[in-house]
């Protein structure tokens, strides 16, 4: 990933405990997406992913956070979105990416889900340690 | 957040106003069920016109509305899905398949006569 700087001053942490966190992750995500001043439908694309990436928190970790904040690279803006937990973290992330893979018997449309809302995604996963998923979206 | 449900003729229309968790949309899940039995119910109408996220939990409640309802009886009809928003569902892969989705309430109600309509004609048909 090339170098970028977040700005701080717009840093947002969302303790993720239950389901109605879910809900207030996306709408602090959507707020901020929308005050760096991208679109409606982006807005929309970015809250989304959140939300899957929160509800995964509260499905597999029980308890986690979700942290949003606006990058610049050079004359790029975009948007940081990370969802971070110490849950049981994903055995095979490399599966888990793989369209049709879910193991809560979902909808099997989790990550690579939340990777076509974003520009980019990496997942960081140690087993029994937790997961760090970093999303990005820039504006266009 | 508790849904509205009202009851128009045979319908139950819900409007959702506002974001709903997990727990929310459960309920109105077995809270739309249950009434499809108590008020007789032939059609169900679901106004998703305040949602600005359909994420896969709230897009595989509204799946389990309508094949529910379905089984007691009752077509659901999904309407007002924000273009952003449906924008948002194919990138995610929900693409609601078997779910009557219709543009507004407006349309939904008239999806739903017409289906009321060719039901009476095909028992009528049957009888003569």
């Amino acid at each position: 990933m090339p170098p970028e700087e977040a700005v701080a001053v717009l840093e947002e942490r969302i303790a993720i405990l239950s389901d109605s966190d879910v809900v207030r992750a996306r709408q602090v995500g959507r707020s901020l997406a929308a005050s760096i001043g991208f679109s409606q439908t982006d807005q929309a694309l970015i809250a989304t992913a959140i939300s899957e990436l929160a509800r995964n928190i509260v499905l597999y970790a029980r308890l986690g956070e979700v942290v949003v904040d606006a990058l610049r690279d050079g004359s790029r803006r975009g948007m940081l979105v990370v969802a971070r937990d110490e849950g049981p973290g994903i055995q095979d992330v490399e599966r888990a990416l793989e369209a049709g893979f879910s193991t809560s018997g979902g909808l099997g449309l989790g990550l690579p889900g939340v990777r076509r809302l974003m520009d980019d995604m990496k997942v960081e996963s140690k087993r029994g340690r937790g997961t760090t998923i970093t999303a990005r979206k820039w504006l266009r | 957040m508790e849904v509205p449900i009202l009851k128009q003729g045979p319908y139950l229309i819900a409007s959702i106003q506002s974001a709903l968790n997990d727990a929310d949309l459960r309920f109105l899940r077995d809270n739309l069920v249950e009434r499809v039995g108590k008020m007789r119910a032939r059609g169900v109408i679901v106004d998703v016109t305040a949602l600005d996220v359909m994420d896969s939990y709230a897009s595989r409640t509204l799946r389990d509305i309508a094949h529910m309802t379905r089984l007691r009886g009752a077509e659901t009809v999904i309407v007002g899905i924000q273009p952003e928003v449906a924008f948002a569902m194919v990138q995610l892969g929900l693409t609601l398949e078997g779910v009557a989705t219709a543009l507004d309430l407006e349309e939904g109600l008239e999806f739903l006569t017409r289906k009321a309509r060719a039901a009476a004609r095909e028992t009528a048909e049957r009888a003569s």
